[in-house]
């Protein structure tokens, strides 16, 4: 695949009542963004298995994003911190594993933060770009 | 009527799991008494071409363990399933890739680089590396190539049922042979010991109580009495399926995981994941920034090496990746 016709394929896993809310906010205010995150809305970030990021990457996903309340800000009151412990773990074994840590980012984004949401989208994808096809199972298909 | 013939074989292990049949004690004479034992490299003089010459499915049932390493082991597992009606994978290495496993952490050219000219103890002057042909007074003797990643016995065969452990306890392979000899078989594919986690047999006491930082076994105050997980102590034990009576935290160390993921779970090391960082790290979480965070975690040496140590070829991700 030349550099040109590469698309990035990110999985998103968005948070029910701070991220997907953001995402929401971000499509009704016609904010513009890069198309490459497919949304998964989950009841909170603390729902994100690491079983569910690595079959993301197993299933040839480029990236995983997970994007949750800020800090003190979860509906469950912790979940977001959960999440905060796993993903970091994760990040590590992804590194052991020999894949960049980069492909698997946690970002915090509130209800009122389309804007924010956009540009952690293009930021991410453009991330992913530069870095290219994941490794795992010859990279993404076309399904 | 003759008796009905079984296998054994070892493909790349240790030999621990034939020590483990042995350690069967005089049951073995009513494996014996049952059965024919056509084929076992460790204790009977028997050739490949004696199994070659067997009709297929002429053997009852195969005990296979090791894992898939070189060419040989896996000629030798594809010869084992034609010529058996059951198969059956023995131990952490056929089921799940086992310790050799790790060595898909390695490129083949990593491992024999350093196995043969990098350890301290290799003494290999002139840089002798193996080579699968060598002639010598001109006669040609081949030999197995080693495999660019290492398998479980399932990745390159069909397999009937998993025996777990490294090596399988006592209990359970008295299980599995009792099941074998009624004809009490559950469904194929099924792994024969129990569907409980390591932790539902552990008997220390727990207390829900988080840590701010993973410890090591050999550091001082080690509760012998509670949890080790909760004092800090990396245990496989949540993310491990039991069967062996939770043999290792009842001697006081931690779990290493050999029994393999438990039935609820697909993979070990997320589920890992999971079960530890709902203990480490936990401590002021509220106050604590992600770098605080990290720096408690970092505190949990090889996640990778630990979570995966018996099972990373049949992982999610499987091996290591070259991700510039």
């Amino acid at each position: 695949m030349t550099e040109e016709s590469f698309e990035p394929k990110i999985v998103g896993f968005l948070c029910n009542w701070c991220s997907y809310a953001g995402a929401d906010l971000a499509g009704t205010s016609r904010t513009k963004y890069k198309p490459n995150v497919r949304v998964i809305r989950v009841m909170c970030s603390g729902r994100v298995d690491p079983l569910f990021v690595l079959k993301a990457f197993e299933k040839g996903a480029d990236g995983v994003l997970i994007a949750g309340c800020h800090p003190g800000d979860c509906h469950y009151m912790s979940g977001n911190y959960k999440t905060r412990r796993r993903m970091e773990l994760m990040r590590r074994m992804l590194e052991q594993f020999g894949i960049n840590p980069e492909r698997l980012r946690l970002e915090w984004v509130s209800a009122a933060e389309g804007a924010r949401f956009a540009h952690v989208v293009n930021d991410m994808t453009e991330k992913i770009r530069e870095l290219g096809p994941s490794p795992i199972n010859g990279g993404a298909t076309d399904e | 009527m003759s008796k009905p013939k079984i296998a054994f074989y070892w493909a790349g292990s240790c030999g621990g799991c034939e020590v483990a049949v042995v350690d069967l004690g005089e049951k073995i004479y009513d494996v014996v008494d049952a059965f024919d034992i056509v084929f076992w490299p460790v204790a009977i003089d028997t050739k490949y071409d004696d199994i070659r010459n067997l009709e297929d499915g002429e053997i009852e049932v195969c005990f296979f363990n090791g894992c898939i390493r070189n060419e040989e082991n896996e000629e030798i597992a594809r010869l084992l399933r034609q010529k058996s009606k059951v198969m059956i994978a023995f131990g952490s290495c056929s089921h799940l890739g086992g310790i050799p496993g790790l060595g898909n952490l390695s490129s083949r050219d990593e491992t024999l680089d350093y196995v043969y000219r990098k350890t301290p103890v290799s003494g290999n002057e002139g840089g002798t590396m193996p080579c699968t042909t060598c002639v010598k007074d001109g006669n040609t003797i081949d030999l197995p190539a080693l495999r660019t990643e290492v398998s479980a016995l399932n990745d390159v065969v069909d397999v009937d049922y998993y025996i777990p452990g490294c090596p399988p306890p006592l209990p359970v392979i008295e299980g599995a042979v009792a099941a074998l000899m009624n004809g009490e078989l559950p469904r194929k594919g099924a792994v024969l010991s129990t569907e409980k986690t390591v932790c539902d047999e552990c008997d220390k006491e727990k207390r829900k109580k988080m840590v701010g930082k993973a410890r090591r076994i050999y550091d001082d105050d080690v509760d012998p009495s509670r949890c080790l997980l909760e004092q800090g102590i990396p245990c496989m034990g949540p993310a491990t399926r039991g069967g062996c009576e939770a043999a290792c935290p009842s001697a006081n160390m931690p779990c290493t995981g050999c029994m393999g993921p438990p039935p609820a779970s697909q993979e070990q090391g997320s589920r890992m994941v999971t079960a530890i960082t709902s203990l480490i790290g936990v401590e002021n979480e509220r106050e604590a920034t992600a770098e605080e965070v990290a720096e408690a975690l970092a505190s949990l040496r090889d996640p990778v090496g630990f979570f995966y140590m018996y099972s990373l070829p049949t992982s999610f991700l499987k091996r290591r990746y070259n991700d510039e």
